[in-house]
């Protein structure tokens, strides 16, 4: 991969026009156009852009060729065999070197880094079977195409590894000039290879991983207090740097001041959290004025509280707003009577999932149109910017600032559901006990049916949940419930609380399902045990 | 700081009003047309104002205040979005039109007003009942008036309705309102306005038969962005008037912004009013960027550092050392004397602005209209080259060249004509001359022209008189000769004074056209730094993102970060290291993996000892930075979790087949 990166840096902005070129002659005109354009980017990437973002589109943007998910563990092995180091010299110096440091890896780890070896040969064939031809160009891993044996593990596999990688180094290292001057049938051919490889890709509901979970890794799951502290324990890499580059921003400060009262809104955009940056700019600048955070990442704000709290407590005004529109009217129009207002909004993180709707979005544009309201917010999405059309980009009249301030999204991350899992999984199971207590003791058992049926079953991948009919019969062997009727209602009950789902199978019977992991289930269980 | 700001509001309103004034000839258009419309149907409008949406707001408020002051006092504008359905439709028109009778004529009856806003039900015979009522009412007062208001409306003033974004409307709205409303259209006089942005053609696909047949629809096109942009950069850069002025790179960003993206004269205006920040905030000289008379009081007021700037200045110190040794030791020693020399040099600086717009004009007189517009077809791509270097030395301007001295009489006899005038309308005191040689040439062209006709009746009679011989052998020779001597003398005359006249206009292209940078202090009044710009204006958030991500080194300097451009050290912050790890993965994205990978990189940079420790401790903090990094990962949009697979997190980015 990131040999294949190297090749397409090389050509980025050419090739792209080109590949522009070769879609059709119909739209010459337009591609004319749109080649100017990225010559017209290209020379002004040659700028001197002080914090070198000027990379050019082709990079970014570019098609890039399949991944394998077994790279990630030759990119691992590889990274951690060059610490501190270059990649690329070290492996093409000594190809002995590298055969023998695979496995030494392998073996230095522990037993999970051998399972985890084990299985990429797996899906290294599963890839390969399809045909490729671009790939086998490549010829990277045609050659493991054919060991098909089992029983040839992690070392068969290292050994690929490391041998397919230093032919196919030197060859990269060649490669990119004669790509120049490839026909241009042959880039044809490629792109539509590529544009077919992503349909494919896309339309297979088969996914090529592994089948390893999280939970055969027998790890303590971390609850969120836990993990903070825990990453408070680990020292921040780079302190220094990142202070200095806060710095840096921070000498903005007063320009932003200027430009915010020259009519502009300022948006802030970079890696990093730019949190503390914004809070920052608030107590240094903005402590005599009236000033308004909000926090756009927490998970209930609403255009409506930001609006609610604009009027009641920068306005003093009492009383209730049909539509956010009408708010915003009141709110404009006390704007317009009163030309000394001065609002100052800060808005962390305003492509947050509460806010980045159509509507949130307009309101808020107009709400920053407003002479007397001064916006300053954040985004850190990838595709922020696409909430914004052209009416919407007018009312903001954003003045873009790069900064990357690097510092970990500690509060911005906290109220995200983690997609670890690792806090709702107790989330669950309290939730689960409180409700459940606050039930019948036939309903508790009802529920116990279904959830020890359910763990019964954990294993078989394709289970569709209880069917009513049998559920009904089992309810009514354990003496909890007399008519089809009752377990209806009692059924409603725990749906009422999201303490089952229901789903209707393709034969048209209902199937019942517990929406909780099995291991959360496991210790409802235990712990309903120990009550009774 | 306070004269900043005043000169740029100062800037603003002067756009605005221009813009303003641009519109009001396709205003007064439509207005005529709005008064001589009288018919069963409904009349309406259709303004076809092009993709520019942004601009569109600062028409239609132009439009309606025209025609409130000419026309009819009942205006509502109306937006898709405040009309989700007809009865939003029908409150909001309800509401702007009782409002705008309220500013009208303040009459007592103000419990007549409230009345009818507390009036929920919104009908169309609510407000037929409204609109003869007032009606009456300002009949009456102008019939007590005894008419000596004598109505600036007339009798039955029509209500206007604009639809400001039509395209966006929904169509059973639409056709609601319009099959309403022409059932009453003889009780209250409706006039619709559509506002479109895409073509004209949309109505019909927007509408059905039946209804747009309800419709007497006239079409107007307003003027195209492209012609309002070349407009404003004819009223705000090539004048003598305004101080400030753009580099060429700025120049073609703002312009590469405009027409490759959005089409916005808005927008346009914007990145200038930028730059007149950005210049006024970064340049400390950018005092004397102002009227000349300002700036040469402000120059005697320089402090001592002020002077040192302008020492440090690369185009005053080129100055510098073209002068004499004496000279220099004065400029870089005293103040006083350095003042004196920048009044003159600013002095030279004004002046080569008015020479070089008039110049520039002229030479774009001859360059539009040449084939294929070697030197551009506008005004703004000439001005462009002329300030990136030296026009004549570029090939374009030796094919335009080329071309000219190809041009026929008439044509040229024009573009002198044009270019006199240009000179004569200008304020700059050095073209007399250059006007007395135009004139010169037209007068030799006039009298070329005389002689020609005269040559030629002398030519037609001679003809006659050959052709009483009927010698034909004499006739084809005499013919040949005549022919001969036309193209060998007349015509190199026309030639001569040809070249002449280009020559000429080459040497004042030379004189005059000399690329802003060459001149001393170009630093006040030209602001030049482009990457400023398209990082505000243009910004990249994805790149940004994606260096940071890949190449964190141009971020933080550090050493250890240092590595060639594809790779990535391993000892990279975190986000880093998961980022680079998952660029690896097709669409889903096993978590466990993702996990083993990312802590078999992050333990070979804690060093062996950890390995053989290998202690919980040291596992869960490197799961917890792993959580952190992932959670990031996920709020900056590049996975998010997939229910397909248990553990599993799909890639949302590019480039994960």
């Amino acid at each position: 991969k990131v040999r294949k990166d190297k090749a397409q840096l090389t050509v980025s902005v050419k090739r792209f026009a080109k590949k522009l070129e070769s879609i059709s002659d119909d739209e010459a005109q337009e591609i004319l156009a749109e080649k100017n354009y990225v010559a017209a980017l290209g020379t002004c990437a040659q700028d001197p852009v002080g914090n070198g973002s000027s990379v050019s589109g082709g990079e970014v943007y570019s098609f890039q060729t399949p991944k394998r998910s077994s790279k990630m563990a030759e990119l691992a092995s590889e990274l951690a065999q060059t610490p501190g180091q270059s990649v690329a010299p070290d492996h093409s110096k000594c190809p002995e070197k590298t055969a023998k440091t695979p496995q030494s890896n392998s073996k230095s780890c522990d037993s999970k880094k051998k399972e985890f070896l084990s299985t990429t040969p797996y899906r290294l064939r599963k890839r390969l079977a399809a045909p490729d031809s671009y790939l086998e160009s490549e010829s990277e891993y045609s050659a493991s195409c054919s060991e098909d044996d089992d029983e040839e593990d992690q070392k068969e596999v290292s050994t690929v590894l490391s041998g397919g990688k230093t032919p196919a180094k030197t060859k990269a290292a060649s490669t990119p000039p004669p790509r120049n001057t490839l026909p241009k049938k042959i880039k044809e051919e490629k792109m539509s290879n590529l544009v077919e490889e992503y349909f494919e890709a896309h339309s297979s509901s088969k996914v090529l991983t592994s089948d390893r979970t999280l939970q055969k890794l027998r790890k303590r799951r971390l609850n969120q207090q836990t993990l903070n502290d825990l990453l408070k324990k680990a020292p921040l890499a780079y302190a220094a740097e990142i202070k200095e580059l806060n710095q840096q921003h921070e000498s903005l400060f007063s320009k932003w001041m200027l430009q915010l009262h020259l009519g502009f809104n300022i948006i802030l955009y970079g890696l990093g959290s730019k949190r503390d940056l914004l809070e920052k700019f608030r107590t240094s600048v903005l402590q005599d004025s009236v000033h308004l955070v909000v926090n756009g990442y927490f998970p209930s704000i609403t255009v409506r509280s930001i609006l609610n709290s604009i009027t009641e407590e920068v306005l003093d005004h009492i009383g209730t707003f049909r539509s956010p529109l009408g708010q915003l009217e009141f709110i404009n129009k006390r704007f317009k009577e009163d030309s000394s207002l001065e609002l100052y909004v800060l808005i962390h993180n305003l492509d947050s999932q509460m806010l980045r709707g159509e509507r949130s979005q307009q309101i808020l544009a107009q709400l920053s149109s407003l002479p007397g309201i001064y916006l300053i917010a954040s985004v850190d999405h990838i595709n922020a910017p696409l909430m914004w059309d052209q009416a919407k980009l007018s009312l903001y009249n954003w003045l873009w600032y790069e900064t990357t301030t690097f510092s970990p999204y500690v509060e911005e991350t906290s109220y995200e559901n983690s997609l670890l899992v690792q806090q709702s999984g107790s989330l669950a199971l309290s939730s689960l006990t409180h409700v459940l207590r606050s039930l019948t003791l036939n309903a508790r058992g009802i529920f116990r049916l279904l959830a020890q049926y359910q763990l019964e079953n954990k294993d078989n991948p394709s289970y569709p949940g209880l069917s009513f009919q049998e559920f009904y019969q089992q309810c009514r062997e354990a003496f909890l419930v007399n008519s089809d009727l009752t377990l209806r209602a009692q059924l409603t009950e725990f749906r009422d609380h999201k303490l089952i789902r229901t789903k209707r199978g393709a034969d048209g019977v209902e199937y019942l399902l517990i929406p909780v992991d099995d291991s959360t289930l496991t210790d409802f269980l235990d712990k309903e045990d120990e009550d009774v | 700081q306070q004269i900043r700001e005043d000169l740029n509001k100062q800037l603003l309103d002067n756009l605005v009003s221009f813009l303003k004034r641009s519109y009001s000839e396709l205003q007064e258009e439509t207005t005529e047309w709005t008064c001589r419309m009288k018919s069963r149907e409904i009349p309406t409008a259709a303004l076809v104002l092009g993709v520019n949406v942004t601009d569109h707001d600062l028409t239609f408020r132009s439009l309606s205040e025209v025609l409130q002051n000419n026309i009819t006092p009942y205006i509502a504008l109306l937006e898709a979005k405040d009309c989700p359905g007809i009865k939003n439709l029908m409150q909001k028109l309800m509401g702007q039109l009782m409002n705008c009778c309220i500013d009208e004529d303040s009459l007592e009856d103000d419990s007549y007003v409230q009345v009818s806003q507390n009036r929920i039900r919104c009908s169309m015979t609510s407000l037929i009942n409204w609109y003869e009522s007032v009606t009456k009412k300002t009949d009456s007062v102008t019939l007590r008036k005894k008419r000596t208001s004598s109505s600036r409306h007339w009798q039955s003033p029509p209500v206007v309705v604009i639809f400001k974004d039509m395209e966006s409307f929904t169509t059973k709205v639409l056709q609601d309102f319009i099959v309403i409303s022409s059932r009453h259209i003889r009780e209250l006089p409706l006039v619709l306005i559509f506002g479109i942005a895409t073509s004209p053609m949309i109505i019909h696909s927007l509408l059905p038969h039946s209804v747009s047949s309800l419709l007497c629809i006239e079409l107007f096109q307003s003027l195209s962005c492209k012609e309002h942009l070349s407009t404003i950069i004819d009223k705000l850069l090539l004048t003598a008037q305004c101080p400030f002025k753009l580099g060429e790179k700025v120049l073609q960003v703002l312009i590469n912004i405009f027409l490759y993206h959005d089409f916005s004269v808005q927008n346009f205006i914007k990145g200038f009013q930028l730059c007149i920040v950005e210049h006024f905030y970064s340049q400390p000289l950018s005092v004397l960027c102002c009227q000349l008379v300002d700036a040469k009081k402000r120059v005697n007021s320089l402090s001592h550092d002020q002077c040192e700037n302008i020492r440090r200045l690369p185009s005053f110190r080129r100055y510098v050392e073209s002068q004499v040794s004496e000279k220099q030791v004065a400029l870089l020693m005293s103040d006083n004397f350095l003042k004196e020399i920048i009044q003159n040099l600013l002095e030279d600086l004004h002046v080569y602005h008015e020479n070089y717009v008039s110049v520039l004009r002229c030479l774009h007189v001859f360059t539009s209209s040449l084939p294929k517009y070697p030197l551009g077809k506008q005004i703004r791509e000439l001005h462009c080259a002329c300030l990136e270097n030296q026009v004549w030395e570029t090939e374009e301007y030796e094919s335009s060249l080329q071309l000219a001295r190809m041009l026929n009489k008439s044509d040229l006899v024009t573009m002198l004509q044009q270019c006199v005038e240009i000179f004569v309308s200008s304020s700059g005191k050095e073209f007399d001359k250059t006007v007395e040689k135009l004139k010169e040439f037209l007068t030799q062209f006039q009298k070329l022209e005389a002689e020609a006709f005269q040559e030629r009746d002398v030519s037609v009679s001679s003809q006659k008189e050959l052709q009483k011989k009927t010698d034909l052998y004499h006739l084809q020779k005499t013919l040949l000769e005549l022919k001969e001597s036309r193209r060998s003398k007349k015509l190199t005359k026309f030639e001569m004074l040809r070249f002449e006249v280009v020559d000429y206009i080459d040497s004042l292209v030379r004189n005059y056209l000399v690329p802003a940078d060459h001149k001393t202090l170009h630093e006040i009044v030209y602001f030049n730094t482009a990457s400023v710009l398209r990082g505000h204006l243009n910004a990249a958030p994805r790149t940004a993102l994606h260096t940071a991500l890949n190449n964190p080194y141009c971020y933080l300097k550090n050493q250890a970060l240092k590595s060639d451009a594809g790779s990535i050290s391993n000892k990279a912050p975190d986000i880093c290291i998961a980022y680079k790890l998952h660029l690896e993965c097709g669409r889903l994205i096993n978590l466990v993996d993702w996990l083993e990978a990312f802590s078999t990189v992050v333990m070979a940079v804690e060093g062996p000892n950890a390995d053989a420790a290998s202690s919980d401790q040291v596992d869960d903090i490197i799961h917890a930075r792993f959580i952190r990094a992932v959670s990031e990962l996920e709020l900056l949009g590049f996975i998010k979790p997939s229910k397909q697979k248990t553990d599993h997190v799909a890639r949302l980015t590019w480039g994960g087949c």
